[in-house]
């Protein structure tokens, strides 16, 4: 057994946090036990992807390779992507449609349910070779995970210990995500990532609304988003869960100049594009939010940016290393031209996104810097200190504190123990 | 112009299209397309699967335009070099005027420690006409068999 790693996480209400955290091998190991596969409730896939019985798709809850399909009786299932024979990987296809697993090394194969249900020579040849006697195929069955889906958002979970996915989301979430799965959706198609840092630091980036109105100056310079903007970040009764938003063209131009001065490079209000169309939004609910990062303890965030609608899960791979899934969808009912007006706003993010291509840089270039610094700590003060609650302001990272709150208790870390740090 | 005269012609195109790219002169090599051109990057797995979700797209040079003037002023990204090799330049034949056209790249980044890696492999799929006897991309597709993108996709395939 591993020795439980610890880290000095000097401030109670976590406004410190130590590098270490997004180095140590050891923490990394002990996430993939404690979070990914403890009491959490992880994104794997949205119902419209698997729309027929015998539909399948691989997908990762953390590092773990996981199947996720749909039996012919309609019903989900999910599974470590692994055969319980010797260790095979089972399903090799990134999406697809059968009836039922054969595993490609000694052909062993399992229903849609994930039961054992033949391997081949099982009394061997002339009575020789083959299964022993007391082999019970009934009691063969590939490694399961508890599924539950909300508004056809499919989610998993290792642990028994888990509270019900409804209660684990809480009602600040489930609101976003009744907005955002409102009607039926249709999938656009897929972008990947490959993000050179922490999964961590991604989780960070996406509770940060301080960093979207000065790091990205596109969104700052067309109005898309300004820390000058109403807007805020809405966390669940846990402090896990956070939902940034905004309304667009709710600044005025005194605020958003006083505000940005000195930072001239990232706010350039005589820049104009040659085509405006990406930038228009289209009113598709009855409030006037026009951006919302939902970002789901442990490994997803829902987007709507204008008209922009996808998942982001964090797949991770190692301390340094993780990919963000980009799944992007319009709604079934979409017509030809709204479907364009998607396709077009999604330009904006993702891993060449006008707006987001930044975070991926950032990600990258904190992970480089902290490598030789595990012994210091990073300083989230923005929005205020001690209490862990929702913002009334974009120019906070309470979120980055509700997130962490969280994660050391799930990883057995105490905060506050030692007086404040450097 | 003759056969030889057009593959020429096609064969600089494709080639110098590269090489400004290579040398940063992004303003002039959007001389290489014309006004309603479609410029786009896909993933090779959305494009098997028939989605129609690009990386990026441009669907006139206005929206080109407006990329560059972002990389130029408004986005953050990897400091790099950029290096594309071509392969061999199949002209597949006449298309609505002009010429469909297919090469093989490899387009390598180098960071500012002077490390080279390979960014993307895949395929153009291009639709080049001719105006006033000069060759222009009407569409130029990149599909990329490299669809994990590493860090992020800024200068152009």
């Amino acid at each position: 057994m591993r020795n439980h790693p610890s880290l000095t996480w000097p401030a109670s209400d976590f406004s410190r946090i130590p590098f270490a955290a997004y180095c140590d091998p050891d923490v990394y190991e002990d996430e993939q036990e404690r979070i990914f596969r403890g009491p959490t409730w992880n994104y794997l896939a949205l119902e419209a992807e698997l729309p027929n019985a015998g539909d399948f798709l691989s997908t990762k809850v953390g590092e773990t390779p996981v199947v996720v399909n749909r039996d012919s009786d309609g019903q989900l299932h999910a599974f470590v992507n692994r055969c319980m024979h010797r260790g095979m990987l089972l399903c090799r296809e990134r999406h697809g449609n059968s009836a039922n697993f054969i595993c490609p090394y000694h052909q062993w194969t399992y229903d849609l349910t994930g039961q054992l249900r033949a391997v081949p020579f099982p009394h061997g040849v002339n009575g020789e070779g083959g299964l022993p006697k007391d082999f019970d195929r009934e009691k063969i069955h590939l490694q399961e995970l508890k599924i539950e889906s909300y508004k056809g958002v499919i989610f998993g979970t290792f642990s028994d210990a888990s509270e019900p996915l409804i209660d684990y989301l809480g009602p600040v979430v489930t609101y976003e995500i009744d907005r955002l799965f409102h009607k039926p959706i249709r999938i656009l198609g897929y972008q990947r990532q490959r993000i050179f840092g922490n999964w961590k630091l991604y989780n960070d980036n996406v509770r940060d609304p301080n960093h979207g109105g000065l790091l990205h100056m596109f969104h700052a310079t067309f109005g898309l988003y300004r820390l000058s903007q109403k807007g805020g970040a809405k966390l669940d009764a846990r402090g896990r869960h956070n939902v940034t938003w905004n309304s667009l063209g709710t600044d005025d131009e005194k605020t958003t100049s006083e505000g940005y001065e000195g930072t001239k490079k990232v706010y350039k209000p005589k820049f104009t594009l040659n085509d405006m169309s990406m930038l228009q939004n289209r009113t598709e609910h009855p409030d006037d939010v026009t951006l919302v990062i939902l970002s789901v303890f442990p490994n997803v965030v829902f987007q709507q940016i204008s008209n922009s609608l996808c998942t982001r899960q964090i797949r991770t791979n190692g301390t340094d290393k993780m990919e963000l899934y980009w799944t992007y969808y319009g709604y079934a009912d979409d017509d030809e031209e709204m479907t364009q007006h998607r396709l077009d706003q999604a330009n904006l993010v993702g891993p060449g996104g006008l707006i987001s291509m930044e975070d991926g840089e950032a990600v990258e270039l904190v992970q480089n810097a902290v490598q030789r610094e595990q012994d210091k700590h990073a300083m989230v003060e923005i929005g205020g200190t001690g209490k862990i609650e929702t913002q009334k302001s974009l120019v906070t990272e309470v979120p980055i504190r509700g997130f962490y709150s969280y994660y050391c208790e799930l990883m057995g870390f105490t905060a506050g123990v030692e007086a404040a740090a450097e | 112009m003759t056969e030889t005269g057009v593959r020429d012609a096609i064969n600089d195109l494709m080639a110098d299209y590269c090489h400004y790219l290579d040398d940063d002169r992004l303003e002039e090599w959007l001389d290489f397309f014309t006004e309603d051109c479609q410029y786009k990057i896909l993933s090779r797995e959305n494009v098997e699967d028939d989605l129609p979700l690009e990386l990026l797209s441009c669907r006139n040079k206005n929206m080109l335009r407006d990329r560059i003037l972002s990389l130029r002023e408004a986005n953050i990204y990897n400091i790099h070099f950029d290096k594309h090799l071509l392969g061999a330049v199949r002209i597949l034949g006449a298309e609505n005027g002009g010429y469909r056209v297919q090469a093989n790249y490899s387009h390598y980044q180098s960071n500012q420690d002077g490390i080279s890696e390979l960014f993307s492999v895949g395929t153009y799929r291009d639709l080049i006409i001719f105006a006033d006897g000069k060759p222009l991309f009407q569409e130029k597709i990149a599909v990329a068999d490299t669809f994990g993108i590493p860090r992020l996709l800024s200068t152009p395939i």
